[in-house]
């Protein structure tokens, strides 16, 4: 009988575990990357994490602008298309007009609750009655209710949308501690701090700084040779050496052109259907270049848009235009050119003001965007000053796109010495802009298909944003010059903001994308304008901008996460510490590289093919075209990860993997998510496991000195820190697990030298695998 | 009901696999569930308060078969004796209507049509038609859930398959195996929860190309991406422990990492770390499961035989039905099969012959298969491509040969299992195959569709993205009732 129910409950049991696993239905996309505005919208008062107590005084445009937006706007915004009642709340005199047949009705009455018709609706009981309405799927939580409620309460005072209104530079605030003021940052983020009762973290230690200023500023990890000069510099400059030494090192023009690329959608090929190839790595080089000589960003954004009107335009600055030639262009057989051709000037506007204004126009390309104030009809004057292009809709499978620049040995002895054109290659044809299509009228296209042309429209941008002046020429040069109008309010704020982005992790806006009405408050709006102001009085100098940012004592805290701060603030919101960010795609394989002494420090030139598994490109070829992915040899497959082969349409594993995005469009913040398939290419991924026996091996047969020392060489090569006691008893302990398994399957391999680079190549792949290899502070 | 008050149980999973012992490793993983169903990307902030299903789900599962190129309609199930009446002569203005043809039949002067060259007969108690090409299928129709009556906007591949796959035509949007996983989770702790399986036809075999794209999770997490599973040795990219690390090694190793991982974080206190300690043994389990899911060893011959011997050769269409098969046995919520070749713009007879033949008896085979092993029910499969193809010859027609161009306007699809009806046909074309006579479907309605089967509503299941709330069917799609039982 015992044994019976012992049988059963071997079947039961496992049967009951596989039960309970089984209905695990996740709800739940919980990844980092998609901060939603929760924080702006509770950024100016109180706790950050959650919100339960009215603000004494409410705002505009943080407490009730984002719930206007995004609940109501829909129906009750600037699309006149989808108005109802003719309500509108995106503007001023909408929401406070008189309404109804009698005009006696009005859907705010500012000190008034009880007339405000708003009110009413918001607290309606009955379903009909209630806005917003059961069909949209939105709804207003009571704590939204009642700040509606409280701002008209307090006289419902409007205020024009936070980025629109040109950025003032605010005398910098008292704070608590100005001991720990490195620089004017710091007043702002210690302000904040202040208000919330909270301190800065201490510094952090050497090692980590050192390692976090290294990626930041290079995309790369220090030598050991980096690191003991700068342990053993106790200068108190010591930091600000190494800060201007990175600023000045080539890999400081790599590091930030590849995230350039993401915002340029640059790639190695066509994009669509067969992918083919195409040739704009000069223009890549021209931009690491830019990088490197520190070109002002006034001029790194005029040259890129609008290089080619320039007068008397340099080789250069038409080069640099290929950047609005990112774009994906079709060779399909049987497709309409023009959809296509139209499709291409949508991206490019798209990409433009994304990436410099930093607003999602292109939801007004089919209809008045949902929820800024910009009208479809903007949406194709913006676009018109991308349409004059002579360019096809459809390319052949060998043709050089319309209108490139021929580059040979001339130009690049005469003036683009920075294109690094093999000597293998003759001439290469990057694609650039040139208005060869003048007399191109451009029209509204109704629902925004090529084949509806509504009403004529001129060259122009968003009025909301700021006014096109008569006196600007109508075309791109004109729209750089309003891109750096003192007026124009977003230009230096979304310039400031990536940068703050690329240094800290998140921007103060963190959607970076969007600065418009549904997109995330500045965390810290004080600070963001100051930078923004300061940015344009410093000439647009980018390696001034960045230095101030690592040079804060604010960048230099540590990012150990106590629990009260977990508590309060886990998205780092209030930078009361430093974010233990994750390193990008380029940077985890460029580490393993670097720290293995693999990789090859060679700037620009044609795009390379390191390994990547066979059978990738062949598998979904249609037979033309790149159909086999053949890998490089020699130093080739060592180089930097910007300078990887990108086809669009099958991107390198390496790099998507690790949440590169596909290049298809303009990205301008990548996600950061932690997945099983990253875990296995770290693991596996041949590249890593060569990496690992090369730098095991040469610490085996080059070094003459202990296992421990051996061991913790090994591992701060990898982590830039010493091991403490305990890690290091670890792997000391893994390593002699190791040697003692090892057994060899060649009686002649099995040497001591043998064992012991079988034993250091498993550790090595250990620490490479350590979550802090990964981890850049 | 029932489904939704299964999911409690979940609640309780992780003090039972903590009681259940299971080392080290197993104790990390169960402390932070399943990785791939999202959970542990940042397991301190708050979920985005998805609340899904919206009801309960009548499917759990789908197998999407892609037919990519766009298989003719006229050549397989919509039968059309007119045609071959009419053989040669001009497709009249009035049935065309001014619809836009694609740049390789634009220019032609003459628009002959053509008729199948292949029998037709009604098959089973529905007495469905379907045509020579399909034997095995015709023996199964009265499993099926025709709709005859399919139309899209997009007239060149790109376009229409992205559309299909994503619901817009231009590249960025996610997949539907990404909303799936994004909306539903995993209901598997080993597997991935959209896997991808790629075959190559031999109707023509050097055709339009596939693009990653297709699987991609575009704003949604890289947690949500389809991951493929590939013929051969290392079937998921970098799966495989390096030539002489032993499974013994890779544990051993993995214990260390973790252990020196949980230092960090107790010195750091970043929750992110016991995320990646998470993600590293679902890897570890994958390592296993894979390969197990993939090798089709035990499988009886009397299985692969229903599913012909191709099925033992990795990488074919009737091996990836199999594998479709053991995937969603072990509860894998998405898979998607893409098969290509189906872009017979000329020789059109004798291309079609061999495709037909390439997916037949498979995709038979894997309906009768889910059938008898009781998963037809609550597994939904789909069968088509991304259009149909025109009524007339692209290129010169001959007494045996004859060519179809792509054609947006009304093609067939089917579906079995997951809820839908069976032994049923919706919508009709007119008698020239050329404009949907009844009942229209829309790509978005089919979406819409597929989702309600999964117990989503899609206008209710979006995701906010700077600053728009995007989902799956973008700002259309209604749902099919007729479809489902």
């Amino acid at each position: 009988m015992k044994k019976n129910l012992a049988l059963f409950l071997c079947f039961i049991i496992p049967f009951l575990a596989v039960l309970s696993v089984k209905y695990v239905l996740k709800k739940n996309d919980a990844s980092s990357y998609n901060a939603s505005n929760q924080y702006g919208l509770d950024s100016n008062q109180g706790k950050v994490k959650t919100q339960t107590k009215l603000p004494d005084t409410v705002d505009f445009n943080f407490h009730i602008k984002p719930i206007l937006s995004d609940r109501c706007f829909l129906c009750h915004g600037p699309d006149e298309g989808t108005r109802e009642a003719g309500l509108r709340f995106d503007i001023e005199e909408g929401a406070f007009k008189a309404l109804g047949e009698g005009l006696n009705r009005y859907a705010i009455v500012p000190g008034d609750v009880n007339k405000s018709q708003l009110v009413k609706r918001i607290t309606a009981l009955e379903d009909e009655k209630r806005m917003p309405p059961l069909a949209s799927n939105l709804s207003l939580s009571e704590y939204e209710k009642q700040l509606l409620i409280k701002w008209i309460k307090q006289g419902a005072v409007w205020k024009t949308h936070w980025s629109f209104v040109p950025p003032v530079k605010k005398v910098l605030p008292k704070v608590s501690n100005a001991e720990w003021i490195s620089n004017d940052i710091d007043y702002f983020i210690l302000k904040r701090l202040d208000q919330e009762g909270l301190k800065p973290s201490e510094k952090a230690s050497k090692e980590k700084l050192l390692r976090k200023v290294y990626f930041d500023l290079t995309g790369l990890p220090p030598s050991i040779s980096d690191i003991d000069d700068f342990l053993n510099d106790t200068d108190a400059n010591a930091y600000e050496t190494v800060v201007d030494k990175l600023l000045a090192s080539k890999a400081y023009g790599e590091r930030m052109a590849s995230d350039w690329l993401d915002v340029a959608r640059y790639a190695d090929t066509h994009g669509y259907q067969d992918d083919v190839l195409r040739f704009m790595w000069p223009w890549r080089d021209w931009v690491i270049n830019a990088y490197n000589k520190n070109l002002s960003y006034d001029k790194f954004i005029e040259w890129q848009i609008a290089g080619d009107l320039l007068p008397n335009a340099t080789m250069e600055q038409v080069l640099a235009t290929g950047f609005n030639r990112n774009h994906k262009i079709t060779q399909e057989v049987g497709i309409i050119e023009e959809e296509y051709r139209v499709e291409y000037v949508l991206d490019r506007t798209n990409t433009t003001s994304k990436a410099i204004l930093g607003l999602t126009m292109e939801c007004a390309q089919c209809h008045d965007h949902k929820y800024d104030p910009i009208s479809q009809k903007e949406y194709f004057s913006f676009f018109s000053f991308f349409n004059k292009v002579n360019e096809k809709g459809q390319v052949g499978y060998d043709e050089l796109p319309e209108p490139n620049l021929k580059i040979t040995k001339n130009e690049i002895k005469d003036v683009l010495a920075f294109v690094n054109l093999p000597d293998s290659i003759e001439e290469v044809r990057p694609m650039i802009m040139k208005d060869g299509a003048r007399k191109r009228k451009t029209f509204v296209l109704k629902r925004g298909a090529y084949d509806a042309p509504a009403d004529e429209v001129q060259a122009s941008t968003p009025k909301v944003v700021l006014n096109y002046a008569d006196s600007l020429p109508k075309n791109r040069l004109g729209l750089t010059k309003w891109f750096f109008d003192d007026e124009n309010a977003l230009v230096s704020r979304v310039a400031v903001n990536r940068m703050w982005q690329q240094i800290f992790g998140v921007g103060i806006v963190s959607t970076s994308a969007d600065f418009g009405n549904q997109g995330a408050l500045p965390s810290h709006p004080d600070l963001l304008d100051y930078l923004a102001v300061t940015f344009r009085e410093e000439g647009w100098d980018m390696k001034q901008m960045y230095k101030k940012m690592v040079m804060s004592s604010t960048y230099q805290q540590t990012s150990k996460i106590s629990p009260q701060l977990l508590e309060i603030d886990p998205n780092n919101v209030l930078l009361a510490r430093s974010s233990r960010s994750k390193l990008s795609a380029e940077m985890v394989r460029d580490n393993v590289l670097a720290v293995s002494g693999l990789l090859v420090n060679k700037v620009g030139g044609p795009s390379v093919k390191p390994y990547q598994p066979p059978g990738l490109w062949a598998e979904t070829t249609s037979g033309v075209g790149l159909t086999n992915y053949i890998p490089d040899t020699g130093d080739n497959l060592y180089r930097r990860s910007l300078y990887t082969f990108w086809k669009r349409t099958v991107p390198p594993p390496s790099m998507v993997t690790f949440d590169a995005p596909t290049r298809d469009l303009c990205e301008v913040k990548r996600q950061k998510t932690s997945t099983p398939l990253q875990a296995l290419a770290m693991l596996n991924e041949p590249q890593f496991i060569n990496a690992a026996k090369h730098l095991a091996e040469n610490i085996v047969t080059k070094t003459a000195v202990d296992d421990s020392k051996k061991v913790e060489l090994i591992f701060r090569k990898i982590t830039t820190r010493y091991p403490n006691e305990d890690e290091l008893a670890e792997l000391m302990a893994y390593l002699q697990t190791v040697k003692n398994d090892y057994k060899s399957e060649n009686s002649k391999e099995s040497t001591e030298q043998a064992k012991s680079i079988y034993a250091y190549r498993a550790l090595t792949s250990l620490i490479l695998n350590l979550d802090e290899a990964i981890i850049k502070g | 009901m029932e489904e939704l008050s299964k999911h409690f149980l979940n609640n309780n999973r992780r003090q039972f696999l903590k009681k259940m012992g299971l080392g080290i490793g197993g104790l990390a993983a169960a402390s932070m569930l399943d990785p791939f169903s999202g959970m542990a990307a940042n397991a301190s902030t708050n979920p985005t308060g998805l609340n899904l299903p919206h009801f309960a789900p009548k499917a759990k599962r789908v197998i999407y078969l892609f037919q990519s190129g766009g298989p003719s309609q006229l050549e397989l199930f919509d039968h059309k004796p007119l045609l071959n009446k009419l053989r040669g002569q001009d497709l009249p203005d009035s049935v065309r209507q001014g619809q836009r043809l694609t740049g390789m039949t634009s220019g032609q002067d003459s628009f002959p049509l053509v008729g199948s060259q292949f029998k037709f007969n009604q098959y089973g108690q529905s007495r469905a038609w379907v045509s020579s090409l399909m034997p095995y299928t015709a023996k199964i129709v009265d499993e099926l859930c025709f709709i005859k009556s399919m139309h899209t906007e997009a007239i060149n591949h790109d376009p229409a398959i992205t559309f299909f796959q994503t619901g817009s035509q231009q590249p960025g949007r996610p997949s539907m195996g990404s909303w799936m996983s994004y909306g539903l989770g995993s209901l598997n702790n080993n597997l991935p929860t959209f896997t991808v399986l790629l075959s190559r036809g031999t109707g023509r075999p050097l055709t339009q190309p596939l693009y990653s794209r297709l699987w991609g999770n575009g704003f949604l997490s890289s947690l949500h991406q389809g991951v493929q599973f590939r013929a051969g040795k290392d079937p998921v990219l970098f799966l495989k422990n390096p030539d002489g690390i032993s499974r013994n090694e890779r544990r051993q190793m993995l214990d260390y990492i973790a252990a020196i991982n949980e230092k960090q974080e107790r010195e750091f206190g970043d929750p992110e770390i016991n995320s990646r300690i998470a993600q590293y043994e679902m890897a570890y389990r994958m390592q296993t499961s894979v390969p197990e899911t993939m090798n089709v060893d035990d499988e009886p011959e009397h299985i692969i035989k229903m599913y012909g011997m191709d099925a033992t050769v990795p990488g074919t269409y009737a091996a990836n039905c199999l594998l479709a098969r053991r995937l969603v046995e072990k509860d894998v919520r998405f898979v998607q099969l893409y098969h290509m070749g189906w872009d017979q713009h000329a020789n059109l007879p004798g291309q079609i012959e061999k495709q037909a033949k390439d997916i037949d008896q498979a995709t038979a085979a894997l309906i009768l298969d889910l059938k008898q092993r009781g998963l037809l029910d609550d597994t939904l499969v789909v069968w088509g491509g991304e259009f149909g193809r025109t009524n007339y010859s692209q290129g010169t027609l001959t007494d045996t040969n004859y060519g179809r161009d792509h054609h947006p306007k009304c093609f067939t699809m089917f579906m079995a299992g997951g809820g839908v009806k069976s032994g049923f046909t919706y919508g009709e074309t007119d008698d020239f195959g050329y404009n949907i006579a009844k009942d229209p479907v829309h790509v978005h309605d089919l979406q819409a569709t597929m989702m309600h089967l999964m117990g989503i509503d899609h206008t209710k299941f979006t995701h906010k993205h700077q600053g728009r709330r995007f989902r799956l069917t973008d700002v259309s799609g209604h749902v099919i009732n007729d479809l489902i039982t």
